[in-house]
């Protein structure tokens, strides 16, 4: 990694003078870059001869899309900006879904697209598209280089906006001849933008409100969503919960802020949620949302949404209080440091004893539940020994339907940065791609791919990618030969007419694993699953496991669209 | 509820696109925007003019607005005392029978014409939009040829006689 204001290292046959991609790569040292997901082509080719003398690890996926997911994986485990390069036109609109993935799920992204030289920008020539105005809405800022000279600035401005504030993607578009243009070193550049300023502290009074409000509620309950992961409060959420004993319910990306075995967690909220989770939503008088942004599919029918509460809402970004959910008490802060003043401001805590216990009965009496007695293998009982053959201590990636919910539902997250999912804009194809970045963010920790088998093939490709960097990657797929969430839907709102969503025929996952020379197990009996798991799950080599599940299993409880939380459906077997 | 929406914004390439796009994507009607220099180098003034079902949607407008990076102040100036202005350029039909009953029209709105031919006169003017509605109807039965208006553009008087401005954020 170069030191200070080094120059990059020019190899001795390479006598060119320093460009804009040399400013680029410079910058990106000076960001403590250790990885880029790119792919190469016209517009790019001069940053791509620098990259060719870069320390910098590059790792090749196989389409773009994979390449920008893989970002958003290591930067949801990091917390640090995932950086992707793509070429102009095709390569940039190959990474649309990814940006507008990590814009929905405030993913710190800094992604570099090619562009057509600035002479021919506007007359449709080769590969051009217009990036900016195709990515404005799905990034949180975007820029088009104008001058080299501008380049360590720029980046410098992208690397902060994308990891500070409300965390989201940052495009930068450099034409052509501007990452080929003579430029000169520079020193550290200065960022100048005074129209962002994220509100970090918290307001006084606000907190003094919310920790009156705590000690007067009767039936108080937090929600922590994925700000809590972002803020890195953790502890502080715990140490809050503890002292003023509040139960605490998680969002589906919120999951590992805080422990799942802690008696105080009553589990995960939501259409996929838990009955004593949305109960306590549905009935409490006091809401206390850290961090989480009121999506539809966790509060249902907002009509019936927490009716009783109060609520307070601590975000960092402003618009998110009051969108959805009438606000009493607005905190607009980092959580982490709101949390610490709450726990600084030693309120009194509740008297809640009934609330307590009611929780506590609805925890009894209505946990998830499914048929043990199967001989099938149930794709519950398949993430139960996962959890137990990984000890609860992976990191668990998956893509996007009912394995998704089954993976949230079933592996109980005891620590941050276990979990890596597509909320917002439930990207299918984003679980394969994404488990690579996770594995390179935490190289030692076992990572299990949690796929369906409709999206695994969304992005087969990065078997190559895995093969290639040799990763050990687990990769489950809880195959039902069905896009299973769909045929769920269809089976209860469309009278079972499955419209296209069973598949007749499908490769062999094991052959195609073994094409990429990854070793591919088939298993489809209980005892198999149990027998076989976990030595596959626990080796050091990367592994596909096509695991054959009942076929006809649909995740409970639910909750139907336009209904309200406490309208779950399938609660009791 | 019609809402006049005031920003500053750093005059930076594609802040007007981020603008706008923010109103379409989140589905919001603009009625009009105008756009130009203000008193600072490198700020723009955007004045918008916009239709919200309430309040609560007019301010998270404004908290969308000033969450984007370029804008560095957002104010809904409609509930302040504000000066106002629109102005309106409208070629109309004119015969040299019609001309001076035209005129006797333009003089109470102080308009003024500002070209004349043989079938048509161009009248410029310049007010809130309400009266340059009014004037628009007045004038229509004569036969309007073309007609281009600015949109408002806005800022509070020196003097606010009511409450103070609405606070936009909640910090
Ligand atoms: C790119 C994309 N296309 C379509 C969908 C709609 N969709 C949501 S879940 C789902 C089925 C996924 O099937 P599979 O990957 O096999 O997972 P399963 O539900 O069977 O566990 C579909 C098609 C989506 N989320 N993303
Ligand atoms: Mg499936």
């Amino acid at each position: 990694m170069l030191q200070g204001a080094a120059l990059p290292e020019v190899k001795a046959e390479n006598t060119r003078s320093i460009t804009g991609s040399d400013l680029l790569l410079d910058a990106l040292e000076r960001e403590g870059v250790e990885v880029i997901f790119g792919y190469p082509g016209g517009a790019v080719l001069p940053i791509y001869d620098k990259i060719y003398s870069s320390k910098i690890l590059h790792v090749l996926p196989r389409h773009e899309q994979g390449g920008i997911h893989a970002a958003e994986g290591y930067a949801r485990i990091s917390g640090k900006p995932g950086v992707v390069i793509a070429t102009s036109g095709p390569g940039a609109t190959n990474i649309v879904t990814g940006l507008a993935d990590a814009m929905m799920d405030s993913l710190p992204l800094v992604v570099f697209t090619g562009q057509v030289a600035t002479g021919v920008i506007g007359t449709d020539a080769f590969q051009e598209a217009d990036v900016l105005g195709i990515t404005t809405p799905i990034t949180k800022y975007n820029y088009q280089v104008r001058k080299a000279e501008d380049i360590p600035k720029i980046v410098k401005e992208a690397f902060y906006i994308a990891s500070s504030g409300r965390p989201g993607p940052v495009l930068i578009d450099i034409p052509k001849d501007i990452a080929a243009a003579p430029a000169e070193m520079q020193e550290e550049a200065e960022i100048h933008l005074p129209g962002y300023q994220p509100t970090k502290h918290p307001n006084y009074l606000q907190i003094r409100k919310l920790i009156e409000a705590v000690s007067k509620a009767k039936k108080p309950v937090i929600l922590a969503g994925a700000g809590v992961l972002h803020a890195k409060a953790m502890h502080a959420l715990k140490a809050y919960a503890e002292q003023q004993k509040l139960p605490v319910i998680h969002t589906l990306l919120g999951l590992g802020g805080f422990p799942a075995e802690h008696p105080l967690f009553i589990g995960m909220a939501g259409m996929h949620g838990c009955y004593t989770a949305n109960m306590a939503l549905s009935q409490c008088d006091l809401l206390i949302n850290i961090g989480a942004r009121f999506d539809d599919r966790l509060t249902g029918n907002l009509k019936h949404f927490a009716p009783h509460a109060s609520v307070a809402h601590i975000d960092i970004d402003p618009a998110e209080i009051g969108k959805n959910v009438e606000t009493l008490i607005p905190i607009v802060a980092d959580a982490k440091e709101a949390l610490q003043e709450l726990v600084n401001g030693e309120g009194k805590p509740p008297v809640h004893d009934e609330w307590m216990k009611q929780l506590e009965e609805w925890q009894e009496e209505f946990p998830y539940h499914y048929d043990q007695t199967s001989l099938e293998v149930k794709p519950q009982k398949a993430m139960e020994l996962i959890h137990s053959f990984t000890n609860g201590e992976a990191i668990v990636v998956t893509d996007v339907g009912q394995h998704q919910m089954w993976a949230a539902q079933y592996y109980r997250f005891n620590e941050a940065n276990r979990w890596v999912t597509s909320g917002g804009l439930g990207t299918m194809g984003f679980g394969l791609p994404a488990s690579i970045g996770a594995q390179l963010a935490d190289p030692k920790r076992n990572v299990i791919a949690v796929l369906g088998d409709g999206g695994f093939q969304m992005c087969t490709q990065e078997l190559a990618v895995i093969r290639e960097m040799n990763l050990p990657i687990k990769i489950v797929v809880l195959n039902n030969q069905a896009l299973g969430m769909v045929r769920q839907w269809q089976e209860i709102f469309y009278d079972s007419r499955f419209s296209h969503s069973k598949f007749s025929s499908q490769p062999s996952f094991v052959k195609l694993a073994e094409a990429y020379d990854i070793k591919g197990v088939l298993i489809d009996t209980k005892e198999q699953a149990e027998n076989e798991l976990k030595h596959l799950l626990t080796c050091n080599e990367p592994v596909l496991i096509d695991l054959r599940i009942d076929p006809n299993e649909n995740v409970f409880p639910m909750i139907a669209p336009g209904k309200g939380l406490h309208e779950m459906e399938g609660v009791k077997p | 509820m019609r809402r006049i929406i005031c920003l500053t914004v750093m005059n930076r390439p594609g802040v007007l696109n981020r603008v706008t796009n923010l109103f379409s994507k989140r589905n919001y009607n603009i009625e009009s925007i105008s756009v130009g220099h203000s008193e600072l180098e490198g700020m723009s003034r955007i004045t918008c003019v916009i239709h919200v079902e309430d309040e609560k949607a007019s301010e998270q407008i404004t908290k969308q607005l000033n969450k984007q990076i370029d804008v560095i102040k957002v104010t809904d100036i409609t509930d302040q005392s504000i000066v106002a202005r629109e102005l309106a350029l409208i070629k109309v039909q004119s015969t040299p029978q019609t001309r001076n009953e035209l005129y006797s029209l333009i003089e109470p709105f102080r308009a003024s014409v500002i070209d004349v031919s043989k079938e048509s006169m161009v009248i410029q003017i310049t007010g809130e939009s309400e009266k340059i509605e009014a004037f628009i109807e007045l004038i229509s039965p004569y036969g309007i040829k073309e007609l281009a208006r600015t949109g408002t553009t806005a800022f509070p008087r020196g003097t606010q006689r009511s409450a103070p401005p609405k606070q936009v954020s909640i910090l």
